[in-house]
């Protein structure tokens, strides 16, 4: 995997006769233990280990729930609760599963947060990054199916809502919509087929994630990682094996954020959900608000931000689909924004506007929620599109270090003589 | 340093996403009760679970199915009824007080019956199916109550407030034929007479039971169908615990192996 040259000697002959037969101890020590990484990286950069941790946990429990689920509009609410009180342990597992979809995306936020707050994408990451993407929009694709399963309120009317965005082509060709809409629900409503279908998809997808997240993690190990100072390393002073020094780190990180995790499990396990999932999905009734999970939120905001519904699906769906060319839109020579007075500001504000977003997407689309849709729509393009190139030509950036230990030491020579941290 | 404002930061973008979504949308502020089972340790009093499901039984079941509990679960582990040291005091608890329900069945040839009702057993539903409930309820539909508590946003609170909302309807209010008039349900017209209408209305058998006024059965029920939306919830809290304390010293140990580690490196 690695584009370095191998660190490994095989020192016994066992080992020495699985290395020319297949080097698993070699890949392993090349991209795990002994991989050079840079001695600077700090906590936000502890959340790619904290997403292969929640990737995990979703396989295991949710492989578990699938062994009592039972995908059909008739019997999955009632599986539900089958779940919940006959199941041994069956409450602790989808209570795991159900906040660990929530626990998943706000890592995924932060981790990607940070890789625009960086420079992460810029060359030689640009592949690197568009996978990460690739797996966002799985991620999205996979949390929209599963939260349909349970064949809940909401569950129910927020596929009716989701899956009627295509209707929107109808207005490009007559029929095009209605009839992607029919093969996508394998009904002219979502019922039994969609169920069954969603289920079988939700089980799928989290192993392509998985396969991409390898792709992933290969993509970042050619380059190797970025670093909070974004420059490239020059040497070996500049690194650390990543075991011991990552993993302890890494480790630390991801028992705080399991501490986070198990607050939701088991103090507040129906706070992120909504109390009409609790009600069984009855065509017949439609809820006062029709609300997504809150990771959808800023998405529905923009979606409901223009009057007109291809617009806003196109909208929404663009949204998404500028992140992939952020490689190419950004035109500073600069990558870390901690270097990039001028554009850190924009950052800031970008993340207001994510925030803001959010909240508009719980509400009614209209009066001032509408306003704010609009403003942060308006800004979340502008932002990629406009100031990320423009600010990039324009700025004149704060002096880099010459290398990454010279600012390690630079940084703790001003923080007079104190152990490290 | 950096770790406080990582954390703050992860709170923040929670708070600031979740909240909004979850803002109750009733229109009138719901009466609160202090619950045994509100907060990180609070537990089910199970003597008022037990009075609960005795106004469930009396009032509630005559409309209202609860499909999802059974009543080998009043006496489970779980269960109100439950006595750890002999288990079968507490089933024959459960046994005497379904005496005389019958569920409905099929005998050897195939013809329905109805037979006594058994611990393992689902609570019996008072309607055959949704037509029937609708007919008997001037076109209102019962809904079933084993998740109630956890299927309406405020939660018991808002059980409890909808339990004593009733009242006069203000003069300028058209009701609906058969409709009654309650402070806190969306609309205001429920289809739902008000069920508990008088002090004693049930009467509470076990010694030192309270006196059976309206309001003490209505958090009374409240309770008992609490504890049937989330039978596991004093497990959870427990469970939470030490897996809180547990992850506290892992934390604290990789904390200490982290700064060991790193010791020798300037970064
Ligand atoms: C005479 C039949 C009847 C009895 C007895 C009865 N209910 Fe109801 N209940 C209904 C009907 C009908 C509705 C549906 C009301 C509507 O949708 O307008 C309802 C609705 C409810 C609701 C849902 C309100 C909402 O927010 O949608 C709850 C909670 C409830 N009942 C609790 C109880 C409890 C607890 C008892 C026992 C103390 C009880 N009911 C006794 C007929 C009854
Ligand atoms: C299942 C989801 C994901 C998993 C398991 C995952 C895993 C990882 C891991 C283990 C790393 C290395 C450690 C680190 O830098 O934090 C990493 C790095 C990276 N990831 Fe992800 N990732 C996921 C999703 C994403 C998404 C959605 C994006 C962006 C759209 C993304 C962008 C990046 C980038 C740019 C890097 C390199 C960071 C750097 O070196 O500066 N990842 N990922």
């Amino acid at each position: 995997m690695s584009g370095g040259h191998s660190t490994y000697t095989p020192t016994n002959g066992f080992t020495k006769w699985l290395d020319s037969r297949l080097p698993l101890i070699r890949v392993m020590n090349d991209n795990v233990t002994n991989f050079p990484t840079p001695k600077n990286l700090n906590y936000w950069y502890t959340f790619g280990a904290i997403l292969t941790f929640c990737l995990a946990v979703q396989l295991v429990t949710g492989i578990v729930l699938a062994m009592h689920y039972v995908a059909s509009a008739d019997k999955a609410f009632a599986s539900i609760e089958y779940i919940m009180r006959d199941v041994n342990y069956g409450w602790l597992i989808r209570y795991v599963h159900m906040n660990g979809a929530s626990m998943f995306f706000l890592a995924v936020y932060v981790h990607m947060f940070r890789g625009l707050y960086y420079g992460s994408y810029k060359a030689p990451r640009e592949i690197l990054w568009i996978l990460g993407v690739i797996i966002y929009f799985l991620m999205m694709a996979t949390a929209f199916l599963g939260y349909t399963l349970p064949w809940g309120q909401m569950s129910f009317w927020g596929a009716t809502v989701i899956t009627n965005f295509f209707s929107a082509f109808d207005q490009v060709i007559p029929g095009l919509g209605s009839g992607v809409l029919e093969w996508l629900r394998g009904d002219f409503a979502v019922d039994d087929a969609a169920v069954k279908r969603f289920f079988a998809l939700h089980y799928l997808l989290p192993f392509v994630i998985a396969g991409v997240v390898f792709l992933h993690i290969w993509a970042l190990h050619v380059p190797g990682n970025n670093n909070p100072t974004g420059i490239d390393v020059k040497g070996p002073q500049d690194t650390v094996p990543f075991h011991p020094y990552y993993t302890v780190k890494d480790g630390f990180a991801t028992a705080i954020f399991m501490m986070l995790f198990a607050v939701f499990v088991f103090y507040a396990p129906n706070y992120l959900g909504h109390p009409d999932n609790y009600v069984e999905a009855n065509p017949l009734v439609t809820p006062a608000h029709i609300v997504p999970e809150w990771y959808f939120l800023p998405f529905y905001a923009i979606l409901r931000a223009v009057p007109d519904k291809l617009t806003g699906v196109l909208l929404m769906f663009g949204a998404i689909g500028v992140l992939f060319f952020v490689p190419w839109l950004d035109w500073s020579k600069v990558r870390s924004a901690s270097y990039r007075p001028v554009f850190r500001q924009f950052f800031v504000l970008f993340v207001i506007a994510c925030l803001a977003l959010g909240w508009a997407g719980a509400q009614p689309a209209e009066g001032a929620a509408l306003l704010i849709a609009q403003v942060g729509t308006f800004y979340y393009f502008i932002f990629f599109i406009f100031i990320m190139p423009v600010v990039g030509l324009w700025e004149t950036p704060r002096k880099l270090p010459e290398s990454i230990a010279k600012a390690v030491l630079a940084k703790n020579g001003h923080a007079a003589v104190q152990p490290a941290q | 340093m950096k770790i406080r404002s990582m954390l703050a930061t992860a709170g923040l973008l929670l708070a600031a996403l979740a909240a909004p979504a979850l803002a109750s949308e009733s229109e009138v502020a719901l009466k609160t009760a202090e619950w045994s089972f509100d907060g990180p340790f609070g537990t089910y009093d199970a003597a008022q679970i037990r009075r609960g499901f005795q106004v469930y039984k009396d009032v509630c079941a005559a409309c209202h199915s609860l499909k999802y509990v059974s009543y080998r679960n009043l006496s489970g582990p779980q269960g109100p009824f439950h006595t750890p040291a002999d288990p079968k005091l507490g089933e024959d608890a459960v046994k005497a007080l379904i005496d005389g329900i019958e569920v409905p069945d099929l005998d050897d040839a195939g013809e329905p019956i109805t037979r006594q009702a058994r611990l393992s057993d689902p609570f019996r539903s008072p309607f055959a199916n949704e037509k029937a409930a609708r007919a008997a309820n001037n076109g209102a539909n019962p809904p079933d109550l084993s998740v109630m508590v956890k299927a309406r946003a405020g939660g018991a609170d808002y059980l409890y407030s909808i339990l004593t909302g009733y009242e006069e309807a203000p003069g300028d209010v058209v009701m609906q034929p058969g409709m009654s008039y309650n402070r806190f349900f969306a609309g205001h017209q429920i289809g739902m007479p008000q069920p508990i209408v008088s002090d004693d209305q049930v009467t509470y058998t076990e010694p030192g039971a309270p006196k059976a006024s309206v309001d003490q059965m209505a958090r009374d029920v409240t309770a008992f169908l609490a504890w049937a939306s989330e039978p596991h919830m004093e497990e959870r809290k427990r469970m939470g615990l030490s897996v809180l304390l547990f992850l506290a010293f892992l934390a604290a140990l990789l904390y200490l192996s982290y700064q060991r580690i790193w010791a020798d490196v300037e970064h």
